[in-house]
């Protein structure tokens, strides 16, 4: 595809990239502050003057400003995720979004409890208002504990009440980072970051956790499912229709507007042997995947890319993620791209706004523009590439544990006893973003492949997960080409892929829940903390990835990071989320700039965990 | 090898910074000090013992034109002068032009520390650096120029107002300008 890209003289993220090389030097380290008009301030970087701003804040406390806010745009980001889907389970409720459903009746009612609701011989609808305003009323709270947290184990309950890390309301702690972030307010940089800790929390227990389990209430609980992944799922003899962003409350009503008599019968009427294809880019696309098996056309750094296989009619939006550089691509393809999020303009793009009450409709109305664009295509410019691979996908937290211990003993002990046999060393997120910056993929592939010839389970989410599934990764053939003894063993037995897709990127919130299920099983550790578990995010690039990161560390984990954050020019910062944060949290960050260098640094910290645990040694290491 | 480097990489080429295009952003200053550390790379060189340290230096300049009053940065480095008054009062001779066209450079191993090049640059220039008896100053990045490479502040500067050209270049694009300017609107500097 690249190749077309030199031809036609457009310029992709690839090229854009190239030209913003060389990074500024302040900014990658950290030494710039832009919050006030003292400034822009730069602290030099090799012990020569300027060494602190005009107000007199120093690289740390510059830093951790400057990280704290990222943090903050991040769960911002995650947080509003929710807060769509808790508001469009309230409209269900009150009969105010046909079209919509609950799937799972079941999670209604366990959430339903966890938040002190009575269900008794109450009505489906009933108990979808009460949730949902009671969702609501976290996102506005003022005080006291937003309630998912609950679930942790009481070790992680204890740190986080000592030191006030447990969020009081979703939003206000978003508010609050704001505010200390400013000028002349919060100028420690220790207590920054546990304002950013705070925050995060409010995002993955919160924002992130609500999105991910009103997802499966609304739209149904994933089961595993088979489907194809790259370019080559798009096909020359239908409408291919694109969906990209975040919220499935978009992409569900278009795979289900699809289905409607009315599309169909007004494809067959313009005689589209091929019908409409729609597949997924980006987080969206792992929403419809896990839950429809919806084909993935690529991750986020290919959305130019599926635009210039010509055959691209329709792509639909509605935020994050969402490059503008898609607009150059208008001028030369036929395809047209609808947004739809009042939050997310393009200038170039048509713009029909999306809304739950009439979702359906207007579901219809933009595939039929899809549908009326297919005689547009331009012949000399179709290229598809080949390339597709098999993947599965749809693990969740509640469905593994099926998985492990059979239909009628669903349970996590298969799994804490392979992992204190020897077995299994431990379990590895691999998360997160694809970026230039980091090999476009390449350090997730080597990574992943590296984990899992030590016995290491890797679970992934986001557009790493996508990266690995082109690759195969996600197939179950691929324990047996890669995959250590220890670990084929395991996945022979179950029946399972080496590599578990659970989802988006919200859905880190599923590995957070699984670890939950791990330490109440028992035999692995008595908090999350002391789990032979890790996460990475070596491709990373959005500010949600510093979020998760955060909310991470704050749960116990150790997150390495391809690259740095941007604090490497403020030493004691530095040092503070490497190293001394782990005495508080019982997790850390670690950074580093290679694929093997992080396998080191995870495999030796699993090592570490399994040693204070007194598990057994590995059952198949040399 | 001398001759090598003259021929394809130098020809008398010198930096040269357009002054109107300076942003004072000092990427100049981290890509000289990066390129002259020990480690070469940005994440490793800020944590050396011994800091690197910058050949070129971004000064501000306070300009009173009649009534209008303007601050303008520029990056100020070694001029290699073709008559260095550093090299004239070196004692050691460590101060040394490689030839006609080419830069001044230092040699560590026999300067004596007696800072009379810096008293002498007419500039104010040369910098005594941090690790003892050596003396700091632009060398052209002759061992990036080695290997085919622009100096490292060229490369950087995100606006191109530092150029790594010929004074015969940048004298020659003047004349075109003015000419241009002149036949088309019969205009001449200061209209």
């Amino acid at each position: 595809m690249l190749g077309i890209v030199d031809q036609k003289d457009i310029s992709t993220v690839f090229d854009r990239y190239k030209k913003q090389e060389l990074h500024c030097g302040f900014g990658v380290l950290g030494l710039c502050c832009k919050n006030c008009n003292f400034g822009p301030c730069r602290i030099d970087p090799f012990a020569e003057e300027p060494s602190v701003g005009v107000c007199g804040a120093d690289a740390n406390v510059i830093a951790a400003r400057n990280l704290v806010r990222h943090v903050t745009a991040g769960s911002a980001c995650h947080s509003d995720h929710g807060r769509e889907l808790a508001k469009l389970l309230l409209l269900i409720g009150e009969g105010k979004a046909p079209g919509y459903k609950v799937k799972d009746e079941k999670k209604l009612k366990k959430i339903a409890e966890e938040y002190k609701i009575n269900i008794e011989n109450k009505a489906m609808d009933e108990i979808a208002v009460m949730l949902g305003k009671k969702l609501l009323d976290e996102y506005g709270q003022q005080e006291g504990e937003i309630n998912l947290m609950n679930r942790a184990p009481e070790k992680q309950k204890g740190i986080w009440r000592k030191n006030k890390f447990w969020p009081r309301g979703i939003d206000r702690e978003i508010v609050e980072n704001m505010a200390r972030t400013n000028m002349g307010v919060d100028n420690d940089y220790k207590n920054l970051i546990a304002g950013g800790i705070r925050c995060s929390l409010a995002d993955g227990w919160g924002g992130s956790m609500i999105g991910t389990d009103v997802s499966d209430i609304i739209f149904g609980s994933p089961q595993p499912i088979r489907s194809i992944s790259n370019l080559g799922v798009l096909k020359e003899d239908a409408v291919n229709i694109v969906l990209h962003g975040h919220v499935p409350i978009l992409s569900d009503m278009i795979c289900d507007a699809a289905l409607n008599k009315e599309i169909i019968d007004y494809v067959n009427s313009k005689g589209i042997k091929g019908g409409i294809n729609i597949v997924g880019i980006c987080c969206t696309a792992n929403e419809i995947l896990m839950r429809r098996g919806i084909p993935v056309a690529g991750n986020m750094l290919q959305q130019e890319l599926a635009i210039m296989t010509g055959v691209v009619d329709l792509m639909v939006v509605d935020l994050q993620c969402i490059m503008p550089g898609l607009q150059e691509l208008l001028k030369c393809y036929h395809t047209r791209i609808i947004s739809t999020s009042s939050k997310a303009r393009f200038p170039g793009f048509e713009y029909i706004e999306f809304k739950e009450e009439g979702g359906l409709d207007i579901a219809k109305r933009i595939l039929k523009i899809g549908v009326d664009n297919y005689s547009k295509r331009v012949k000399e410019l179709i290229n598809i590439p080949k390339e597709k691979m098999d993947l599965i996908a749809g693990f969740t937290t509640e469905n593994i544990s099926t998985f492990l211990g059979g239909k009628y003993r669903a349970t996590y002990r298969p799994l804490n006893d392979a992992i204190i046999s020897g077995r299994l060393r431990g379990v590895v997120g691999v998360v997160g973003c694809n970026n230039p910056k980091f090999g476009s993929g390449r350090f997730h592939i080597d990574l992943v492949k590296e984990l899992i010839k030590k016995d290491v389970l890797v679970l992934q989410t986001g557009c790493a997960a996508l990266e690995c599934a082109k690759e195969g990764l996600l197939r179950p053939e691929s324990a047996k080409e890669f995959a250590g003894k220890g670990l084929q063993e395991i996945c022979e037995t179950v029946g399972i892929p080496p590599v578990l897709h659970v989802g988006s990127c919200v859905d880190n919130s599923r590995i957070l829940t699984a670890c939950i299920e791990m330490v109440k099983e028992g035999g692995v550790g008595e908090g999350l903390d002391e789990l032979p578990i890790a996460g990475a995010a070596p491709e990373w690039m959005s500010e949600k990835a510093i979020a998760i990161g955060f909310y991470f560390v704050a749960s116990g984990a150790l997150v390495v990071l391809g690259g740095s954050f941007p604090v490497t020019g403020a030493k004691n910062l530095t040092k503070f989320i490497t190293e001394d944060v782990e005495k508080i949290t019982g997790g850390r960050f670690s950074f580093c700039e290679t694929p093997k260098k992080m396998t080191e640094v995870i495999i030796a910290h699993l090592n570490k965990k399994r040693e204070t645990l007194k598990l057994k040694p590995m059952m198949y290491e040399k | 090898m001398l001759n090598e480097i003259k021929s394809r990489f130098l020809s008398g080429k010198k930096i040269y910074c357009d002054i109107s295009k300076c942003l004072g952003c000092r990427s100049c200053e981290i890509a000289c000090a990066v390129e002259h550390s020990k480690t070469k790379d940005l994440f490793q060189a800020i944590d050396e013992t011994v800091p690197p340290q910058s050949r070129v230096a971004v000064e501000r300049l306070d300009i009173t034109h009649h009534t209008f009053h303007i601050t303008q940065s520029l990056p100020l480095q070694c001029r290699h002068c073709d008559d260095a008054p550093c090299i004239k009062i070196c004692p050691t001779k460590s101060m040394q032009k490689l030839d006609d066209e080419g830069p001044v450079v230092h040699k560590d191993e026999t300067c004596i520390g007696c800072k009379w090049c810096i008293l002498v640059c007419p500039f104010g220039i040369p910098k005594v650096g941090r690790s003892g008896k050596i003396i700091i100053k632009c060398d052209l990045c002759i061992e990036r120029l080695k290997t085919g490479n622009i100096p490292a502040c060229v490369e950087a500067c995100p606006t191109k107002a530092i150029r790594f050209v010929t004074v015969e270049k940048v004298a020659k694009e003047k004349k075109k300008k003015f000419l241009v300017s002149f036949v088309r609107n019969g205009k001449t500097i200061g209209d």
